[in-house]
């Protein structure tokens, strides 16, 4: 069998206050959907953000594959280039940096080629518009006065206009209205069939995952991955709950 | 750092004149004479009343304390004056003695080595007259006057030269002022007749071939009832001078109805002392526009004061600092409200980084007869490190019961988290923290033409390389 697109081997992570994350093993092969539920406070964002290799979280143990490659001690910009994604819950504002200028960098940088001018502006414009975002947000600094809504949007613009091979969705669904949860749908639909994109889609609830097809399911709990099963597990989730899953962590480390 | 350590050493072999006093060159440990002052006039045919000028300002020097407030000036040894004054004829400086930073900057910026030399003080003069001629020729057909503050003196002009030169500025301001208006030498003057509209932004080619200017060069612009000009003056090199100490003088009269803005981008040697004087006098319904980037310099004293006199007279400021290891620039801008209904607007920006310091300091000053004046202070600092330093002091003077006048300061630190989303897009780290300054700039680059904004942009990055 070919090697996974993402390869997570008895991870531990800590921040200065303790340790977040305890030996999380997971495997994400190219093209699938991971969903990552667990309650408030399980860690999720942590993983992603470990996964993306913040600074703010240090690996303890174990360690981190992409296509191939150790990157558990890749700075985060690497990590990118190689074709990581996070989509943020809070994304920064950064005054007097255009959403265009950003996109246009960033393209750049990871693909270390000058940019063709033309196509980008057709493919941000047609990927604006799928999204329903207004022109104009184009031109304005990145998330600064942004609703909560259009931040979301711009976080999966640019994961489409990025193409990725895996991206981490972090609560991109929550805080948003109903159309909102629906348009931004269609925008991870699009990159999970015309791009092929992998993805682990970290959610409180079900909306998102409605017209998304989903391969596996696993449940965090206090850092410890708990359970993992198939799309199935995302209903029993939705009916009963995490109940069943408090106090496995002890269970699942050993 | 270290190359940091590597320039102030060069610095000092620079200002040690043991070589040349073994040589036979005259010993400097003295202070300004009329000696000096009186060559100087003579070298440049000065007419009388600018002979007398000099002698006048001299004195005063001579009784005046240097500032005691600000940032200190230590280094500056005023006991050895008039070398600073007399270096340029008495030392010929050498491209291998400019330290290897200011080499790199040019390197970066894509100057030609012709005009680099020239730039950092050690060529021969930059032949840029032609350019000049063309730029000249070209305003001339609408009547206006652009030349040199030499021929100012006695050109068509001179009568008007001799009634404004250091009336907004005087000898007696401070001790700089005193001192530039003794040996003052190069510089622009500008007139712009009544009514005259210039459409295309007027440069100052005098930074590539003056000799001896870049460090005590006068600017005087005149723009004339309901005329309209843009000047710009400085560029994105680094001015490097063997002397380091930098006194130069603008002034700018705005008369009835007419506008002016006035651009720069300075951009210092880092052993420079910059303490420069400007001001601009703005008559009734007139709008004076200041954008103003102070880069590089060692200190920097620099208040751009703006008199709003005419009744209903407008000034906006918009200034951007950035202070890096071993620099402490002290920077910000003067309003005098005077007229009535007058406004004023600032906006600035500062930065500061390895543990440089930078001040932003203001005064708002609304006289009795500023009915109904308004003001507004807008300044933000960025901080890019835990060693780094900023402080703001806004003054303000209100006499009249109607003033509407606000304040808004904000002292920021960059987010390691906006670091970290710029750079899980891939973008570098240098590049996201040079994205993140650029962008908190952007206010300034905005007011400043295309190509100056791209200087800019680029001198930020180099800044933020450690350059």
């Amino acid at each position: 069998m070919a090697e996974p697109l993402l390869k997570v081997q008895d991870l531990s992570a800590a921040i200065e206050e303790g340790e977040l994350l305890h030996h999380i093993n997971l495997e994400v092969n190219a093209g699938e959907t991971h969903v990552l539920m667990g309650p408030n406070g399980a860690g999720k964002s942590t993983l992603g953000y470990t996964l993306m290799g913040n600074p703010a979280y240090k690996v303890t143990g174990g360690s981190i594959w992409f296509d191939g490659e150790d990157v558990t001690k890749l700075s985060t910009d690497k990590r990118a280039r190689m074709g990581m994604f996070l989509s943020f819950q809070n994304p920064l504002e950064v005054p007097g940096l255009s959403l265009e200028s950003f996109l246009r960098n960033a393209i750049r940088q990871k693909t270390g080629k000058p940019l063709k001018i033309f196509q980008f502006k057709k493919e941000l414009e047609e990927t604006m518009a799928l999204l329903q975002m207004d022109p104009s947000y184009a031109d304005r600094d990145l998330n600064v006065g942004f609703s909560g809504g259009e931040k979301k949007k711009a976080e999966i613009l640019q994961l489409l206009m990025l193409r990725p091979k895996f991206a981490i969705l972090d609560e991109t669904d929550s805080g948003l209205d109903v159309d909102a949860v629906r348009t931004v749908s269609r925008g991870i639909e699009e990159y999970q069939k015309k791009r092929d994109g992998a993805l682990l889609v970290i959610t409180h609830s079900t909306k998102i995952l409605e017209s998304l097809k989903v391969d596996y399911t696993h449940i965090l709990v206090k850092g410890n991955l708990v359970k993992t099963g198939g799309p199935e597990l995302v209903e029993e989730i939705n009916a009963n709950g995490f109940e069943k899953y408090l106090g496995k962590e002890d269970g699942g480390k050993a | 750092m270290s190359e940091k350590q590597n320039i102030q050493e060069v610095d000092r072999s620079l200002y040690d004149f043991k070589d040349d006093e073994s040589k036979g060159f005259f010993r400097m440990k003295e202070g300004l004479t009329r000696e000096i002052v009186e060559q100087i006039s003579e070298e440049k045919h000065d007419p009388k009343w600018m002979h007398d000028f000099r002698l006048k300002s001299l004195e005063i020097y001579n009784n005046m304390e240097v500032p005691n407030w600000g940032p200190p000036i230590d280094g500056l040894d005023m006991d050895r004056i008039s070398s600073y004054v007399r270096s340029k004829s008495n030392m010929k400086g050498n491209w291998d003695e400019v330290p290897e930073e200011i080499k790199n900057t040019f390197e970066k910026l894509g100057i030609p080595q012709a005009e680099r030399e020239s730039l950092a003080g050690v060529g021969a003069q930059y032949d840029s007259e032609l350019v000049y001629h063309n730029v000249r020729d070209e305003v001339a057909k609408s009547g206006v006057v652009y030349t040199d503050m030499e021929s100012a003196l006695t050109g068509d002009y001179a009568d008007l030269v001799e009634q404004t030169f250091m009336h907004l500025v005087p000898p007696t301001d401070h001790k700089f002022a005193a001192l530039h208006g003794a040996v003052w030498s190069g510089g622009s003057f500008v007139y712009v007749p009544k009514g005259v509209k210039v459409d295309i932004p007027l440069q100052s080619y005098f930074r590539l071939n003056a000799k001896g200017a870049g460090q005590f060069e006068h600017t005087l612009i005149i723009v004339d009832e309901g005329a309209d000009l843009h000047f710009i003056e400085g560029c994105s090199a680094p001015k490097y001078n063997v002397a380091n100490l930098h006194a130069g003088c603008v002034e700018l009269y705005v008369r009835k109805g007419a506008r002016l803005r006035y651009s720069t981008i300075e951009n210092w040697s880092k052993n420079m002392y910059n303490l420069n004087t400007k001001r601009a006098l703005v008559e009734e319904g007139g709008r004076m526009e200041w954008v103003s980037g102070s880069f590089g310099s060692h200190v920097s004293y620099l208040y751009p004061t703006t008199i709003l006199k005419g009744d209903h007279s407008h000034c906006e400021f918009t200034g951007i600092t950035f202070a890096g290891n071993g620099q402490n620039l002290d920077t910000g801008a003067k309003m005098i409200h005077i007229g009535e209904d007058t406004s004023s607007y600032i906006n600035t920006k500062s930065i500061s980084k390895d543990g440089g310091i930078s001040t932003y300091r203001s005064s708002i000053v609304i006289e009795p007869s500023a009915k109904r004046a308004k003001s507004s202070v807008d300044c933000a600092s960025l901080m890019l490190d835990d060693i780094s330093r900023s402080d703001t002091i806004p003054a303000m003077d209100v006499r009249t019961g109607d003033a509407d006048v606000g304040h808004e300061a904000k002292i920021g630190r960059i987010s390691d988290e906006a670091v970290f989303y710029l750079m899980s897009r891939g973008i570098s780290e240098s590049e996201a923290r040079a994205m993140i300054v650029s962008g908190f700039a952007d206010p300034v680059s905005k007011e400043l033409p295309l190509e100056y904004a791209a200087e800019m942009n680029n001198l930020i990055k180099l800044e933020m390389e450690g350059m």
